[in-house]
């Protein structure tokens, strides 16, 4: 990811670098594998999975964890296994559409508000006091239920729950550097103060902002998945990992426990994958770690 | 006089510094309940309304005036403590989440109790182990703590310790019907029983209540416990540290009384923020163990497009948050000397 | 009293084993001062930490012996280490602000310490404390017991770290960059106080710094070292008057001291003739009644209070003063990156404070008024290499591209000595020095009329600092450049400068030709600034260079005696 940004012939120590992390560290290296799976399956997975995710079959409903079903089916027959695996691209997108949107606007109004300070900081700031002022996923409750049960609103609701996170640290990241020799030297050097912000201070502040990004597509899925679960956003049905939990959920007490053990094991798979990736980009990209 | 107080005065500007997020939290309530994609009084009116009732619903909430003045009425009814009625109930929401508000309390406070007795160690004995087996642990039980989703976490304990191994009571509600719940004092059971004295009654609400505790707990526990590693650390590299040591302090000395209190101002600030994490959490998991919180009411409610009392519950949950807000900064005012001064 | 025999100290990095310390041996006897004097990675520092057993994470002693009256430092149990520390070996830090616990109150700190030692009891804590405080010279010792450290001065709050450091009457003080980051009078004070408590109570101590002339004045033997290495002792006149090691000759040769002139600073076989600089009488830049006010916290902050003065072209003007005189802020003014709030700066007889701030990118004088930053890592884009970086305003500016872009860069990193080979590299990648270079290089790419050199040192050690200053002289000779020297230190000002400009809280105190300033200080704030700078003894044979007579033939003679 620093690489993208530097030069070519920075590559060479920078890789380095990296190649130093993953060795030193195997659990990012580990990480770094498992996203590459979850990719691979939100691409590829409804054309390999062996069973059409919606198509019941009352003959096999509730049956355990078999070779024809590896995860079981469900109350009405549908194989649990590919459902989990076709539900990969629908969380994955909403995440991501999630976390870009919310990268997107909460880079633009840090930037302002971190490089202009004054009364525009002041707006912002108190802005972004009164979002975070609600508890965060209670918001999105309200604002799906407000806006109505579709995807595009879970979406939404995810991306305005995450925006003060990039926000509040484009803001900081930029604030930092406002006054940084290099800036002051840009500014000597006749840069505009956007062309400034846009080639000496925001790619600076890219790093940091990937470790987030990173730890917030987890979030954000688990944001999504919780919404389902109660109800809100995807109906039934989709194959979702939150709506199968929580169809799940009914059977658990009478002992059918793939229904929601599997859909909740690759939840977890996803978000775990995402946390251990944005600490590895984080030990990538420490300054305090590089010497 | 003010001036020559700064700790009076900072304190005082915190205080003032919530009413325009206050005002900020009723606006966007106001624009979530007008906000509703359609005709909000044909939400409002309920499922089964015909075309008289949802008109009586429009003119009964203001919904044919213009928007400034829908406003006003919005606040005027908030002033008087009118949230509106709720469909599902039939009663005001305001009574429904009055009456609800303390069961979910004591899960949330439980487990944040629970949380921080857990987590602040494990985060200070990693940091002063750094790269040992303590501080492995703890990082993976941190990451694997924020990627699981609660309401799965609670399926499983449910699965595990009722349906498989029979210790755990039914998830559902407080008490066991067996059990009398206690009078209402403070409205927490555990709190309640124990003031009666009534130690039967007690075990049986802490034993409903310990499953669906740790599984908040959980949840919380990662982001304490990273905050506390990190702070520590830092605090531990600091340059006052080496003067303590060089001083010949001894090592509890430095430990506790030099590193851990300046660690802990860092670590309270990250309490807000596992607060918001909390109340969130709380609705799922509430629903998950048919806890008859507020949560779980807003979920109920959700089912049936109980729109009132979704939006009371946002209402009240937000202001809840900002006074949980407040209590921690002031405590944090307490804690640190620096505020209120130039010098942060 | 203290005996180091072949001390070797290890840092496990990630890069492998790092000696810091390889092999060092020395005493300090009873009463005595020993300074230890070295530039950055000398190891100086871990030295100390390894002698009080302080050392950071992954450093360890990996050889040799350290003895204090008969106990084995290095072998020592934790507990008994812990009794020594304080009562019998105590130490300062550099950055006494941080060397603090921010949140509790000083005297508890000094109490902490007495308690410890079991030099108090609960009862008498207090009374003691403020006794401690009172002996660091600390006016007022009942109210200050009770303060905070946010609350008192760097000044102040070294002497707190004095007061916690002798409170239990150890006999050996280690001062480990005790005034780095004070300002000049403050560090005079502070050095001047712990040699009289050092004295008084008949203690030994052990000064570390980077400053020869600071060690030279207060240390009775001093002890260079490099690479984890001691290449040289002895005592101050020796050491500064006929030193043995070719690297502590180029350490005495590179600190600033009074009648030498700046190329002096070179070791002798790199010193070339000093430029002979013709002054014009015709104004480049004339400040006219220039003020600067903040709207601060508690009030409005008067930075710059009513200042005028003239630079002509060809001239190099020094503004001296310290922390918060407002000589920053005065230099940013009139680069124009801030906006003054009245007053006029007349570049070539146009007023360009008219001109606010945020337009004055696309002023066709921008390419003539440039500036060298302070600190050269902070002022280099991380993301960029040095070739970018030097391209950045010949680009914008110059509107250069392509082969004619490159081929100015090249000239230009030949011009301020980098080599082309480093071109790519980045910041991380290039020495303190380099980075200096490339920003020298950065402003003057455009040929500018005006430099303004913002502390372009400060950060530097002092020989790398020689070489910085040697090649400003070159190149205000080679390109007719007009400079405002930014500084905090005198002796720099004076070999650079022709005018010098001393500054205390916004209002110019004295000016005038620097020569005048340096021997005849008229102001009293003058005189205070000139009498804290550190003394190093001066050679057995003063030799001054007069500037112009400068040249290699008198060079030669001179390198020759010396070797001898």
């Amino acid at each position: 990811m620093t690489q993208a940004t530097d030069p070519a012939h920075a590559a060479d120590s920078t890789l380095g670098h990296v190649l130093y992390v993953l060795r030193a560290n195997p659990v990012t290296m580990l990480a770094f594998g498992m996203f590459a799976f979850l990719i691979l399956s939100a691409i590829f997975g409804p054309a390999l999975v062996p069973y059409d995710p919606l198509a019941t079959n009352a003959a096999a409903a509730l049956q355990p964890p078999s070779a024809a079903h590896w995860f079981g089916t469900d109350q009405v027959g549908r194989d649990v296994f590919s459902r989990v695996i076709v539900a990969t691209r629908l969380d994955l997108s909403i995440s991501v559409a999630a976390v870009a949107l919310s990268f997107v606007v909460g880079s633009i109004l840090g930037c302002i508000a971190g490089y202009w300070g004054g009364w525009l900081d002041s707006v912002l700031n108190r802005f972004l006091d009164t979002i975070m002022a609600f508890p965060l996923f209670v918001l999105a409750m309200g604002i799906v239920a407000a806006l109505g049960n579709t995807i595009e609103n879970i979406i939404y609701a995810t991306a305005i729950i995450n925006m003060p996170f990039y926000a509040r640290l484009v803001r900081a990241e930029v604030n930092i550097r406002r006054d940084a020799g290099f800036v002051r030297a840009a500014k000597l050097a006749g840069s505009s103060d956007i062309r400034v912000l846009a080639t000496q201070i925001f790619p600076n502040a890219l790093p940091p902002m990937m470790v987030q990004v990173s730890l917030n597509l987890g979030w954000a899925i688990l944001n999504a998945a919780g919404l389902s679960f109660i109800g809100l956003g995807v109906s039934p049905p989709t194959a979702e990992w939150g709506i199968m939990v929580a169809e799940g959920a009914n059977f658990i007490v009478s002992g059918e426990w793939w229904l929601a053990v599997f859909p909740g094991l690759w939840l977890m798979f996803a978000v775990f994958t995402f946390n251990l990736l944005g600490d590895g980009l984080r030990d990538i990209v420490d300054p305090r770690k590089r010497t | 006089m003010l001036s020559s107080h700064p700790r009076l005065r900072a304190t005082l500007w915190r205080v003032a510094q919530s009413i325009p997020v206050v005002i900020g939290v009723v606006v966007i309530s106001f624009l979530l309940t007008r906000a509703l994609p359609g005709d909000p009084a044909v939400y409002f009116a309920g499922v089964a309304a015909d075309a008289a009732s949802i008109e009586e619903t429009r003119v009964a909430m203001g919904l044919d005036k213009p928007l400034p003045q829908q406003f006003v009425l919005y606040v005027g009814d908030l002033m008087r403590g009118d949230l509106g009625m709720s469909l599902s109930s039939g009663r005001s929401v305001v009574d429904d989440l009055a009456n609800r508000l303390p069961a979910s309390l004591e899960l949330t406070l439980t487990a944040l109790v629970l949380a921080v007795v857990i987590a602040v160690p494990l985060g200070v004995l990693a940091a002063t182990r750094p790269g040992t087996w303590v501080d492995h642990l703890c990082r993976v039980v941190v990451t694997a703590g924020v990627s699981l989703p609660t309401f799965f976490t609670g399926i499983l304990l449910i699965y595990i310790f009722y349906y498989l191994m029979g210790i755990a009571p039914s998830p559902l509600g407080r008490l066991d019907f067996i059990y009398l719940s206690p009078d209402h004092v403070t409205g927490f059971y555990l709190i309640d029983a124990a003031l009666m004295g009534d130690w039967e009654t007690w075990r049986g609400a802490a034993k409903q209540l310990i499953l669906p505790a740790s599984t908040l707990a959980l949840f919380t526990l990662a982001p304490i416990a990273r905050m506390t590693r990190a702070a520590m650390l830092t605090a531990l590299s600091s340059d006052f540290i080496r003067t303590a040591r060089a001083a010949g302090l001894s090592s509890r000395t430095v430990l506790y009384r030099y590193a851990f209190r300046n660690a802990l101002l860092p670590v309270v600030t990250t309490l807000g923020m596992v607060f918001s994490f909390a109340l969130g959490a709380n609705v799922l998991v509430e629903k998950v163990f048919a806890w008859p919180g507020i949560g779980s009411y807003a979920v109920e409610a959700l089912v049936v497009s109980d729109y009132a009392a979704v939006q009371g519950f946002v209402l009240a949950m937000a202001l809840l948050f900002v006074a949980l807000n407040l209590v921690i900064d002031l405590l944090y005012t307490a804690i640190d000397p620096r505020i209120g001064f130039d010098a942060k | 009293m203290l005996t180091v025999k072949d001390l070797s100290v290890m840092f496990q990095t990630r890069r492998g084993p790092v000696d810091a310390v390889r092999g060092i041996s020395f005493e300090v006897s009873k009463g005595e001062i020993l300074g230890i004097v070295g530039e950055s990675g000398s190891g100086k520092s871990v030295t100390s930490y390894a002698l009080m057993r302080i050392l950071e994470a992954g450093g360890v002693i990996k050889a040799g012996e350290a003895e204090y009256s008969g106990i084995d430092l290095r072998r020592a149990a934790e507990r008994d280490m812990r009794d020594i520390r304080g009562r019998e070996i105590s130490m300062i830090f550099q950055n006494p602000r941080a060397a603090l616990n921010p949140i509790r109150k000083v005297g508890h700190q000094i109490e902490d310490v007495l308690r410890q030692h079991a030099r108090a009891t609960r009862y008498d804590a207090r009374a003691k404390a403020i006794a401690a405080l009172e002996a660091v010279k600390i006016k007022d010792a009942e109210a200050r017991y009770d303060a905070y450290p946010f609350e008192l001065s760097g000044g102040m709050c070294q002497r707190i770290v004095c007061a916690i450091a002798l409170a239990c009457d150890p006999r050996l003080l280690i001062a480990d960059e005790p005034t780095t980051g004070l300002d000049i009078t403050t560090q005079k004070a502070v050095m001047d106080l712990v040699r009289d408590l050092i004295r008084e109570r008949g203690m030994s101590s052990i000064l570390i710094t980077h400053d020869l002339g600071l060690a030279a004045q207060y240390c009775d033997r001093i002890l260079v070292m490099k690479d984890g290495l001691i290449v040289e002792q002895g005592d101050p006149v020796q050491i500064f008057s006929d030193p043995q090691h070719p690297y502590s000759r180029k350490l005495v040769d590179a600190t600033p001291r009074a009648g030498t002139g700046v190329r002096s600073l070179l070791p002798a076989s790199e010193r070339k003739p000093e430029p002979q600089i013709a002054v014009s009488d015709t104004p480049l830049v004339e400040v006219r009644n220039l003020v600067k006010t903040y709207a601060g916290k508690s009030g409005p902050v008067h930075a710059v209070k009513d200042i005028s003065f003239t630079v002509f072209k060809g001239q190099c003007v020094g503004l001296v003063g310290e922390s918060g005189c407002g000589k920053s802020t005065t230099s940013e003014i009139l680069v124009r990156l801030m906006d003054a709030t009245a007053g006029q700066v007349l570049f070539d007889g146009a007023d360009i404070a008219a001109i606010p701030a945020r337009g004055f990118a696309r002023d066709p004088r921008r390419a003539q008024i440039q500036m060298v930053f302070q600190d050269a890592t902070d002022s280099l884009n991380p993301r960029h290499s040095a070739r970018q970086t030097i391209a950045e305003p010949l680009r914008r500016l110059g509107g250069m591209r392509g082969a004619k872009l490159d081929a100015r860069i090249e000239e230009l990193a030949t011009l301020v000595g980098l080599p082309l080979a480093l071109l790519s590299r980045f910041p991380h990648q290039l020495s303190g020095g380099q980075k200096a270079r490339v920003g020298i290089a950065r402003a003057v790419a455009l040929e500018p009329k005006f430099l303004i050199l913002d502390e372009p040192t400060a950060a530097l050690d002092v020989s790398i600092q020689a070489v910085v200053l040697n090649l400003l002289v070159d190149l205000r000779a080679k390109l007719g450049l007009s400079y405002l020297f930014v500084s905090h230190d005198l002796h720099v000002v004076r070999l650079l400068c022709d005018h010098v400009i001393v500054m205390k809280d916004g209002q110019i105190v004295e000016q005038g030709a620097t020569h005048d300033v340096m021997t005849h200080p008229q102001n009293l704030y003058t005189k205070t600034l000139l009498a804290a700078a550190p003394k190093p003894p001066e050679r057995r044979q003063i030799r001054d260079f007069p500037h112009s007579e400068d040249t290699d033939a008198q060079h030669d003679p001179i390198h020759d005696e010396r070797a001898s």
